[in-house]
């Protein structure tokens, strides 16, 4: 599920009335984790902005999305590898949302980024792969300059707008995007044997990235749902300033 | 615990029969299921502060902090099932999957393997050591074991035996799979690893019988565990939970032994759910006494 938004803000507000008073609400930030979180996100907007830009320069120069993923493969490579540190502030606390939570979101970037999209080259060129860059890119920039701008307690209405109602679109565009690569890289994936072992070996033990891949798509089934309706009632807590009781489980 | 329940009854004892102020807090859950009967005791929550702790079945209601009248809020903890069931199923699952494996019943492996068996004695050993282990944990489970809560939430059930029967299943594969690899150094690995093992479940099965006599039948009572003249007891001296110690070293023995990497994992998702609780025993030991042996460590001694 590498296209999913995840809960919590990075150190700023994201519930609607609390907008205010959002720094102090749950911790005090010292200035130390405040300065490098502002200077992270407003990096990372940089970063996916340089992105998005470089991908509309290259279809309006080429016309055609082949030889697209290969000319920004590099930054994306970098940008995504990046956040990683994402896990970290959720670790040491310097932001709120769970190390679980931050660890599935960008694990499962770094699965579609370096083993399918770098690692299977043939299909690079799938226009599945732009799908789900795009996807990916407009969240990136709106969820990153959404923390930018809580950090620096001056969040613009229409950003928080934008961080709450792109999903909508973006996310089942993203989830298509990722499948339709994946089911791209099936053939290439069984006839080359990659990223397995069988046996007999002297740890006893096999692995067939194919049936992997098979059960990574699957797990789709579950997940994607359950992470598309948590962003919607968090949507209605934020926009809409619902009250809403969880269910006691 | 964190989230509001959908079920939080404010209930003042007007409206109920008359409470004696000696009540408990088991016998107020009675009274409470005789008019709310699809709420029995076990899945019931009587707290003082909504937000506040779980009052426990032994509270006398004049020893807690109210006044004339007393206002209990309630919380369905859900659907309840008996720790001893769960227990049961988990480890018979392991028992006899390893066996379907073990005797290569059909469907498992190739057509023309059904039904036979290796001819690595390594192979025959670890079913061995598997299937005295997940025994003795059931025999435990009937006869020796205590348990401080009658029940845990129904759904711990589906989670629990997935771990358990699926690593199972999984380890089972490889190590009586017809192409298994025996261990690089032979005889000596093996000997070696299942000396650890032996070692290690007495161990176990030694801190098992201590604990159990900390705690007469029938009583919740808690105290800090000590050696015995049982020298596996000794470990007591430095960690607070030489159970897990013993489980841990019984894995790593059986890891030696089969020289199987699912098995390594499998020990390594027991030791990182063992420390978590090893280290959730040991903070709740220092908290209740003030008296605590300084030198224990939760697991590892000196180190975790």
């Amino acid at each position: 599920m590498a296209f999913s938004e995840e809960d919590g803000s990075n150190g700023g507000a994201s519930e609607a009335s609390e907008e205010r008073e959002a720094p102090g609400r749950r911790r005090r930030l010292g200035w130390a984790a405040t300065a490098w979180l502002t200077f992270y996100n407003i990096a990372m907007t940089a970063g996916w902005l340089v992105l998005a830009i470089t991908m509309v320069r290259f279809y309006m120069e080429k016309g055609t999305h082949k030889g697209l993923y290969k000319s920004i493969q590099k930054t994306l490579k970098f940008f995504q590898t990046f956040a990683l540190l994402e896990i970290v502030h959720c670790l040491i606390g310097i932001v709120p949302t769970s190390v679980l939570v931050a660890g599935v979101q960008v694990s499962s970037r770094i699965f579609m980024v370096w083993l399918i999209t770098h690692s299977i080259k043939p299909i690079q060129n799938e226009e599945s792969v732009v799908l789900f860059l795009v996807a990916w890119t407009v969240t990136e920039i709106t969820r990153y300059s959404f923390y930018t701008f809580s950090l620096l307690n001056h969040l613009p209405y229409f950003i928080k707008w934008a961080r709450y109602n792109f999903f909508i679109i973006l996310y089942p565009v993203g989830v298509a995007g990722e499948l339709l690569t994946i089911y791209a890289a099936l053939p290439h994936v069984k006839k080359s044997g990659m990223y397995s072992i069988r046996l007999p070996n002297k740890y006893n033990i096999s692995f067939d990235y194919y049936y992997f891949l098979l059960i990574t798509m699957a797990s789709y089934i579950p997940l994607f749902p359950q992470l598309y309706f948590y962003m919607l009632r968090q949507r209605r807590k934020v926009l809409h300033g619902e009250v809403i009781v969880e269910k006691d489980d | 615990m964190q989230r509001l329940g959908r079920s939080c009854v404010s209930w003042t004892s007007p409206r109920f029969p008359q409470v004696e102020p000696h009540a408990t807090i088991a016998e107020i859950k009675n009274l409470f299921t005789k008019s709310h009967p699809q709420w029995y005791p076990a899945r019931q929550s009587l707290r003082l502060d909504p937000k506040g702790k779980s009052l426990k079945d032994e509270d006398v209601l004049q020893k807690l902090p109210v006044g004339t009248t007393a206002t209990l809020y309630f919380r369905d903890l859900g659907a309840q099932i008996s720790w001893v069931t769960v227990f049961l199923t988990e480890y018979t699952g392991p028992l006899f999957i390893y066996l379907l494996f073990y005797f290569r019943v059909p469907f498992i492996y190739g057509h023309k393997y059904d039904f036979t068996s290796s001819r690595h004695t390594v192979v025959h050993l670890a079913c061995i050591c598997h299937s005295f282990h997940y025994v003795k944990r059931l025999l435990e489970t009937l006869f020796v074991h205590r348990f401080s809560h009658g029940t845990m939430p129904l759904r711990n059930i589906f989670k629990n035996c997935t771990y358990y029967w699926g690593f199972a299943a999984w380890m089972a594969y490889y190590i009586n799979h017809p192409l298994y690899t025996p261990p690089t150094y032979g005889a000596q690995q093996v000997k070696l690893a299942l000396a650890i093992f032996v070692i290690c479940q007495l161990g176990n099965f030694s801190i098992h019988m201590a604990l159990r006599d900390l705690r007469p039948a029938g009583s919740k009572t808690r105290k800090i565990p000590y050696p015995t003249k049982n020298p596996f007891t000794w470990l007591f001296l430095l960690v607070s939970c030489p159970n897990y110690t013993y489980e841990m070293g019984s894995w790593i023995g059986f890891a030696i032994m089969t020289q199987c990497l699912p098995v390594a994992l499998f020990s390594l998702a027991g030791f990182i759910q063992m420390t978590i609780w090893a280290k959730g025993k040991h903070r709740s030991y220092l908290k209740e006494f003030r008296d605590y042996p300084p030198l224990r460590m939760p697991i590892i001694p000196f180190l975790l």
